[in-house]
């Protein structure tokens, strides 16, 4: 018992690498802030471009939501980081982890923006133009509106998605909170600070997660 | 050179896909056995929680409630690393396929439970009632009326997150599993070419855009049998 403790909550460790780890929060932070907006706008586009007349347009998006959705993200991250070098392009870590979750988390929100659209009856549609709405205003004022709603919780669940995500960057040094956080543990030896890098996701993540399912629950009768 | 083939030197060299294609076959094979080893205890566990959790023992369901919360919102590399890094510190020592295992087993009966719960709780109540009438015992009532019922809500969430968490094996190479990405890093790295990322790459779209597809079909078969 006394090891476990020594192993995994041992206090002093993990004060001396507190700073280490809330800086490294602090990069966590802001990966969520540049990947989550553009994940958001990425994958509505991606949602209505899937419902446009263009066939063409249509097939390469469904093309490339599979494509997205069959590589695992730290696939898709280490071919950004170690390939794209090969090609004569040079990013830096924040960059391409951003390019890398922008591109995995589009496809999911795409899908779930999709289902979120197919959700509101025609007639929404036709009643706005109805009332002389132009197109771009029906979808705007009217459709989008509708889609988010019906589809919330589900857009949540993937915003989480997308904060777990954030914790492969450390495979690609960036210095977010568990690269960080396994810096300390690999110069103390101790897991104590991974420990606290998990207190603090669940500190973050407690709440929506228990929020989710109390969602999903109602949802369920 | 031109511009196309210089490409295709750098990113698609014959030589080195000779070279090191034998490596990437061997990493698919370990990437199927981890996935198929989660696939099976994940759901099995996460289906066996659910069912405890239908019992309503208090205590019992609050440490239920409290495992699979945590399991859900912890990052699977955060638990990846503790286990891999910490058990050994405390004489507990398994392998790196052990560890990946498990892990992913237990994220995935974390969803799992969720959705298994989720379905269980939309069963209407008179089903139950009409069960006990019956004479079933509550258990033959779960086993019997409940469950075929919930199971079939719960195929089209559960496909996707399966597929999601089944994805996560490529964290095995951080630890060391010999999977696909793992063998991939290691042949780019001795070779000096990008060609064996590629490799990685489409070994993981061959494996996974059936599963993807399959999914999708899934999706909508259970979802027009609702409607």
């Amino acid at each position: 018992m006394d090891a476990i403790l020594q192993q995994f909550f041992n206090l002093d460790i993990m004060a001396q690498a507190a700073p280490l780890v809330f800086r490294g929060l602090g990069m966590t932070l802001l990966v969520c802030c540049a990947v989550i907006p553009l994940g958001l706008v990425g994958g509505l586009l991606v949602a209505l471009g899937s419902r446009s007349h263009s066939r063409l347009l249509r097939g390469l998006l469904a093309g490339l939501i599979d494509l997205l959705r069959a590589l695992p993200p730290l696939v898709l991250l280490i071919a950004i980081s170690a390939g794209l070098p090969f090609a004569g392009i040079r990013l830096s870590p924040f960059a391409c982890v951003t390019l890398a979750l922008f591109l995995n988390t589009s496809a999911y929100y795409g899908e779930v923006y999709r289902a979120g659209l197919e959700s509101v009856p025609h007639g929404q549609w036709e009643a706005a133009r109805c009332t002389g709405m132009t197109a771009w205003q029906t979808l705007v004022h009217v459709v989008i509106p509708q889609a988010v709603r019906n589809v919330l919780p589900d857009l949540v669940s993937n915003t989480v998605e997308v904060v777990k995500l954030t914790s492969l960057a450390s495979v690609v040094a960036l210095p977010e909170m568990l690269y960080s956080a396994d810096m300390a543990r690999s110069v103390t030896f101790n897991s104590s600070p991974i420990v606290l890098a998990a207190l603090i996701y669940l500190a973050l993540l407690w709440p929506v997660v228990r929020l989710m399912s109390r969602l999903e629950h109602r949802l369920g009768t | 050179m031109t511009g196309g083939s210089l490409f295709l030197e750098t990113f698609f060299n014959p030589t080195i896909i000779a070279r090191y294609l034998p490596d990437i076959l061997k990493g698919m094979l370990v990437t199927v056995e981890v996935a198929a080893c989660v696939i099976v205890t994940g759901i099995a566990l996460g289906l066996a929680l659910a069912v405890v959790r239908s019992f309503r023992l208090r205590a019992v369901n609050f440490l239920i409630i409290v495992l699979v919360d945590v399991l859900r919102a912890l990052p699977p590399l955060v638990i990846v690393l503790i286990v891999y890094f910490g058990l050994p510190n405390v004489g507990i020592t398994l392998p790196s396929f052990a560890v990946l295992w498990l892990v992913l087993s237990l994220v995935l009966a974390a969803f799992a439970e969720e959705v298994f719960w989720a379905g269980i709780v939309s069963v209407r109540k008179g089903q139950w009632e009409a069960g006990r009438c019956t004479g079933m015992t509550e258990f033959q009532t779960l086993c019997w009326i409940v469950l075929p019922q919930a199971i079939r809500l719960t195929v089209p969430p559960l496909t996707n997150r399966t597929i999601a968490i089944t994805k996560n094996t490529a964290l095995g190479t951080v630890i060391g599993v010999p999977e696909i990405l793992n063998q991939a890093t290691t042949a780019q790295s001795f070779s000096g070419s990008a060609t064996p990322l590629m490799m990685g790459a489409l070994a993981y779209l061959v494996l996974f855009i059936p599963v993807v597809i399959v999914g999708r079909w899934i999706e909508t078969r259970f979802a027009w049998r609702r409607g």
